[in-house]
């Protein structure tokens, strides 16, 4: 008996994988069916629906690089504590100090990474009209996807607490002072008074409420980390999962009707 | 700008690698043309191309190659200007549309592909366009425009194919594999294929850039341009031409709720899981038009041609904090009360001060989609019905709502239609 067969006989591996390799048709159907990662697929696929010119393969990249900002995320929450005090250099020992220091650049490119592969995976999605019926619903949950995405990209951009980051969530996060009737210097706020008393001013205003400050400061830094690493992160596991699962039930992948 | 010193010799070195993967891709695109579609006088014409790539690299791995020409530069740097640019880019756009059986001939587009890489390899030994282009956040822009390019040309391509087919009366090719095959291997094979590349392609780049990290945060020191995320560059190049408001917050969630809306607006029920345009020009070129030209094209220009003060600067321009750009944009209601009856503007009630604006709005967004309903869409609006219809038109106006503007502040120099300061009311 080769040692092969000795350990895929052993009981151990007989009560982790609950059939023969995969080699005839009939293990093959099962190992889909047994194996609680394997089974978000079909058992069996049509062929030009998984063909790499078709489905550019974009829809797997941006899970598989979700999965990959989740793990070197944790890692690198190891390193980083999200004060005025600690924040910078943190990320200044990551950079000259730590052993694993190389975890932020897979982090951050990572996260480039998968906003342009989010994009064009809905690009394709939306190029073989994949999004018509029966499949309304999950293009909806696509685009909140698209913008937790976007978010969760945006909220960790403020963590290295340089220069870069302030000022990019600054521009970005001053877009809220402008929102109409929730920003103090947006359009119909002024209108919000009750008894001489402004409802809607830069302590009370949408911008406010994103920062949790008057402007970009330590509050805005907790804000930001709890948002990025906790909030938003199983927001978006939440949706994909809803999103793999309406994609098994709309009818698998896509493929000319 | 000085060139007297040339160009450094690490830079050389990384153009002509560039130069010299060209000179292997034509080498491998000639063998192609040869062996599979047996056109010789393609194979010759691509063999001579991989040998001018190749000199190229030659001379620069050497570091003996040459700068950009200068008039070229020059050239470049005096034409372009967000006007020059933006209508560019439509008119490229528009060409593509309409010639996309010409431009996605594999001959053709390689043609395009090739210049794109040789000028890139030029552009790269102007200081000024190398500094701004490989700034570490800036390399995903880069990658974004070849995909985006690379995959707009493969979809074209097969929508091409599919509409030729369509039209002889045969089923899309991708109707042609309807065969099931097991996702055990067939599947779960690609994906461990795709993992492990896109793993060694994250690696490399860890490896290769470090992450960017600038000085400790100041509330001090505000830098010159101050920028948002890439990402964000087209939202902020829309700043130019409305007020946060709009740009920053309106505009935007339309955006996410048009996409959103988008499955329940179009009725077309054609071109349902394979690439095709004909069957679906005014969903394909529309979504095209949003996609590539007001998203990818803004972020490009926000990116890469918007210095200090977001003036703009061409791709070898330095970034002088100093330039001058003068500012004489003139609001809709200086040029009713002003210009048209010679009043002045200043103590009058806002109300009556705006009223022309207000019109316009008002017949932009209330007036005009029942006349569209009526004449320009009217087969649209018929198969729609009502909600449907008035979405899209909506969705579409405040699409082009940054291309009218643009057009006003260029041709009029107009700054705002609305002008309601007191109420941070400006359109």
């Amino acid at each position: 008996m080769s040692i092969g067969d000795y350990i895929r006989n052993s009981q151990v591996w007989k009560s982790i994988f609950r059939h023969p390799a995969p080699r005839d048709r009939r293990n093959r159907v099962v190992v889909m069916l047994t194996n609680v990662f394997l089974h978000l697929h079909p058992v069996s696929v049509r062929k030009s629906g998984i063909e790499l010119s078709y489905t550019w393969c974009m829809g797997g990249i941006t899970f598989f690089l979700f999965l990959v900002e989740t793990v070197t995320g944790v890692l690198l929450m190891f390193y980083y504590r999200p004060t005025l005090e600690h924040a910078y250099n943190d990320i200044l020992s990551l950079r000259d100090v730590t052993t694993l220091g190389i975890l932020r650049e897979l982090h951050r490119w990572g996260a480039h990474a998968m906003v342009i592969t989010i994009w064009l995976h809905m690009y394709r999605v939306f190029l073989t009209g994949s999004y018509k019926p029966p499949r309304e619903f999950n293009w909806g949950v696509g685009v909140i996807l698209l913008v937790l995405t976007l978010l969760l990209s945006f909220t960790g951009y403020l963590l290295p607490w340089d220069q870069l980051a302030i000022w990019a969530i600054t521009v970005g996060s001053n877009m809220a002072r402008a929102t109409p009737f929730l920003g103090n210097e947006g359009p119909g706020a002024k209108a919000l008074v009750i008894g001489g008393v402004e409802l809607i001013h830069s302590g009370s205003d949408a911008r406010f409420l994103l920062l949790g400050a008057r402007f970009v400061g330590e509050a805005t830094l907790l804000r930001f980390y709890v948002l990025h690493c906790v909030a938003l992160p199983l927001a978006a596991a939440l949706l994909i999962a809803v999103h793999f699962w309406r994609v098994r039930k709309d009818g698998g992948i896509s493929g000319a009707l | 700008m000085d060139h007297s010193h040339g160009v450094p010799g690490a830079v050389q070195v990384g153009i002509g690698l560039l130069y010299l993967v060209a000179t292997l891709m034509n080498i491998g695109f000639a063998l192609y043309q040869n062996q599979v579609t047996k056109d010789k006088l393609q194979g010759m014409i691509w063999n001579f191309v991989a040998a001018v790539f190749g000199i190229h690299a030659v001379a620069y791995l050497a570091q003996s190659g040459w700068p950009i020409f200068p008039w070229l530069e020059q050239f470049i740097n005096w034409i372009m200007g967000p006007t020059v640019y933006f209508v560019l880019a439509c008119l490229a756009f528009g060409k593509f549309i309409i010639f996309r059986k010409h431009f996605t001939t594999p001959h053709v587009a390689w043609a395009w592909l090739m210049f794109a890489l040789w000028f890139s390899g030029q552009a790269m030994t102007n200081p000024n366009f190398k500094e701004i282009i490989t700034k570490p956040d800036n390399v995903p822009i880069v990658l974004l425009v070849f995909s985006v390019g690379f995959l707009t040309w493969l979809a074209m391509r097969k929508a091409v194919i599919n509409d030729e087919r369509i039209a002889r009366g045969e089923p899309p090719m991708e109707k042609l594999g309807e065969d099931k095959v097991l996702v055990w291997p067939d599947l779960v094979y690609t994906e461990l294929i795709a993992m492990i590349i896109c793993t060694v392609i994250l690696i490399v780049w860890a490896i290769v850039l470090k992450a960017p990290l600038e000085q400790p945060a100041s509330s001090a020191k505000i830098p010159n341009p101050s920028k948002a995320p890439w990402y964000f560059l087209g939202l902020q190049e829309m700043l130019v031409y409305y007020d946060p408001w709009m740009a920053g917050v309106v505009l935007p969630t339309f955006i996410v709720k048009g996409l959103i809306a988008l499955p329940y607006i179009d009725f077309n029920l054609k071109g349902n899981g394979y690439y095709t345009f004909k069957e679906r020009a005014f969903a394909v070129t529309t979504f095209l038009f949003g996609f590539i030209v007001l998203w990818c094209v803004l972020i490009v220009l926000g990116t890469f041609l918007r210095g200090p003060n977001w003036n703009f600067f061409g791709p070898f321009e330095l970034w002088d904090p100093h330039k001058n750009v003068p500012l004489n944009n003139i609001n809709l209601s200086d040029y009713f009360w002003l210009m048209g009856f010679g009043e002045a503007i200043e103590g009058k009630h806002w109300l009556i001060r705006e009223a022309p604006g207000l019109m316009v709005v008002f017949v932009y967004l209330v007036v005009l989609p029942p006349i569209i309903a009526k004449t320009v869409m009217r087969t649209f609006f018929i198969r729609m019905g009502f909600v449907r219809f008035m979405l899209l038109v909506t969705l579409i106006q405040f699409m082009a709502c940054l291309p009218i503007k643009m057009v006003l502040r260029w041709v009029f120099n107009l700054k705002y239609i609305v002008f309601i300061p007191e109420y941070f009311f400006n359109i």
